[in-house]
């Protein structure tokens, strides 16, 4: 089973990577060994088996609703590439 | 100049030294920063070595001890794997797309050693965003093995095996999600505890696959691993999955006796492709535990072999989510561009290296429509089936001993253009994480070109005291700690 090279670059624009033409082909390459290799996974059956998504059993976890200092504003734009009027600043996302 | 040789001391070494007032944080930490200056431009174990906020925390440590505080890491230089946040001090995971980065707080771990007086030396390279077995996927750099500088330290947590192997810190954290702390800990001849999932706070550890994650500690010998697990262990109110379930004094009830526990041989381990120096390193390892007191028994894992499909279809998957974050607009790196979505695309085909881009695109496609059912959805079934084998096995022993690895340390270049090859490194190791249980490396012997072997000890969910237990009956029982490589 070979990937389609339509199908590499739709997972590129799914997950918002810009890809040369030569990783577009390496990852098709090296995507479709992985996955042929995986493939030994279909022999388990694994019919009436739930899946397990955490080794621990689902809890909900509470605190008092207290209020408490953040971060202060400064602090974590410090870290931004762009910013503006203490936000963040990116470009234009409507036409 | 510094005292030589302190920085060879271990965390209870040293913690003795500094009680009794022979020796000085400041005198202990500045042995590590020569140490580092002296051996890190062969070896590269770290990305960032802070010796101003080091000697000042040394300095700080002195000073509470002088007011009558004790405990065991006070005063006590730890190396801290890059994936983790370190407040003021810049926090890469070994990638570009991280560049610069310096986080506003510190990870609940790192506080904790802060707390409790230990000295952080530094930041210690990674593969990229601790996905690699080799440390070769750095962005920065390749870490070398001290052992052999043309052989990788492995990885994700080499660079912190390289600095503990080197002497070049006390210990060392990491962070393990398929086998980043054991697998390197194994090639560089160091110990390596991976904690059972919920036992540490991920708080503040840059996330790779967060159903697998979890920090752990490099050391220089079994007890040290007590101390600092200790140290970091605990439930977290920034962390939903830290248990709550009360922290054992692990140091305090470490004892070597394995008078009658019972340990298991995992049978799936003695496979094709297992270097036979390993293998018999394995058995004597094994044999010294028997007449130690040990009974021996046979388990079985039938599914073992699953774990490398089914760990390397939902570590991806997971990771895919978890790294959606880096876009460019919070922190790190961008590309400009003039739409949004093309700075998206741009920063992050730029910014992430092959190995994360690869990753990112195997956890797109199995979690695409189409086959989701197929590839993940299968692989989380498969997942229950790994973990009730360790279930079934821990009815019939206390712990179960393997190889930590197939191999030795391989070379600098040898694996890194066939990723299928280099996951295979991992082959031990993956499925403990997916199990959720605890396991840890000790060094067991040296191959015949003197390069270090490790035994992975594995014991159920919240089973450290036992894993560790064993361990240090085995190390006692040995002198391969005694060993250095030639720097």
């Amino acid at each position: 089973m070979k990937l389609d090279r339509e199908e590499v670059g739709h997972m590129a624009d799914l997950a918002r990577l810009a890809l040369s033409g030569r990783e577009l082909s390496l990852y098709r390459e090296q995507l479709s060994a992985i996955l042929e290799h995986f493939q030994r996974l279909q022999e388990l059956d694994t019919e009436d088996i739930p899946p397990t998504a955490s080794v621990l059993p689902l809890r909900s976890v509470t605190r008092d609703d207290e209020t408490r200092p953040p971060l202060r504003r400064e602090r974590v734009l410090e870290n931004a590439p762009d910013t503006e009027g203490g936000c963040f600043r990116v470009p234009a996302a409507l036409e | 100049m510094s005292t030589p040789g302190l920085n060879r001391l271990t965390i209870h070494e040293a913690g003795r030294r500094l009680a009794a007032g022979d020796v000085t944080s400041v005198e202990l930490t500045e042995a590590v920063l020569d140490r580092i200056a002296t051996t890190d431009s062969a070896v590269r174990a770290y990305l960032t070595v802070t010796p101003e906020q080091a000697v000042a925390q040394a300095r700080a440590a002195d000073e509470r001890r002088a007011s009558g505080e004790g405990g065991p890491l006070l005063g006590v230089p730890i190396a801290v794997k890059d994936v983790l946040c370190t407040e003021g001090i810049p926090t890469t995971a070994g990638s570009r797309i991280l560049e610069g980065f310096v986080p506003p707080y510190d990870a609940t771990v790192v506080r904790r050693l802060k707390e409790d007086g230990a000295v952080i030396i530094g930041k210690t390279n990674t593969d990229e965003f601790a996905m690699g077995s080799s440390t070769e996927n750095s962005a920065y750099f390749a870490t070398r093995n001290p052992w052999d500088l043309g052989r990788v330290p492995g990885g994700s947590s080499g660079g912190s095996a390289a600095a503990v192997a080197a002497d070049a810190c006390v210990a060392a954290l990491g962070s393990d999600t398929g086998g980043s702390v054991r697998q390197p800990a194994a090639l560089c001849g160091v110990v390596g505890l991976k904690p059972t999932y919920g036992r540490v706070s991920r708080y503040g550890l840059i996330a790779f696959a967060s159903s697998l994650d979890q920090v752990g500690v490099l050391t220089k010998d079994v007890a040290d691993a007590a101390i600092l697990l200790g140290g970091i262990a605990g439930s977290d109110p920034c962390d939903g999955t830290a248990t709550d379930l009360p922290v054992p004094d692990y140091a305090a009830l470490l004892t070597a006796d394995v008078e009658g526990v019972r340990i298991g041989v995992m049978q799936e381990a003695f496979v094709k492709g297992l270097q036979p120096e390993v293998e018999a390193a394995v058995w004597t390892a094994v044999d010294r535990l028997v007449e130690l007191g040990a009974e021996l028994h046979e388990v079985s894992l039938p599914h073992a072999d699953y774990a490398l499909p089914v760990f390397y279809l939902i570590a991806p998957a997971e990771a895919s989510a978890n790294l959606a974050r880096y876009d460019g607009v919070r922190y790190g790196h961008r590309e400009e561009a003039e739409s949004l979505d093309s700075m998206y695309k741009r920063t992050r085909g730029r910014g992430f290296g092959p190995e994360v881009k690869r990753r990112i695109m195997l956890g797109t496609y199995v979690l695409s429509a189409g086959y989701y059912d197929a590839y993940y959805l299968k692989a989380q079934k498969a997942r229950t089936l790994i973990k009730a084998d360790f279930d079934a096995a821990f009815e019939e022993v206390d712990v179960i001993l393997g190889p930590t690895t197939p191999t030795t340390a391989f070379g600098i270049g040898e694996k890194i253009d066939d990723p299928l090859q280099m996951y295979l490194s991992d082959v031990f190791t993956l499925s403990m994480n997916l199990a959720g249980i605890c396991g840890l490396s000790v060094p067991c012997g040296f191959d015949e070109q003197g390069l270090p072997i490790g035994l992975q000890v594995t014991g159920p969910a919240f089973g450290e005291e036992r894993v560790l237990r064993v361990a240090l009956a085995y190390e006692q029982a040995c002198d391969w700690r005694l060993r250095r490589p030639d720097l």
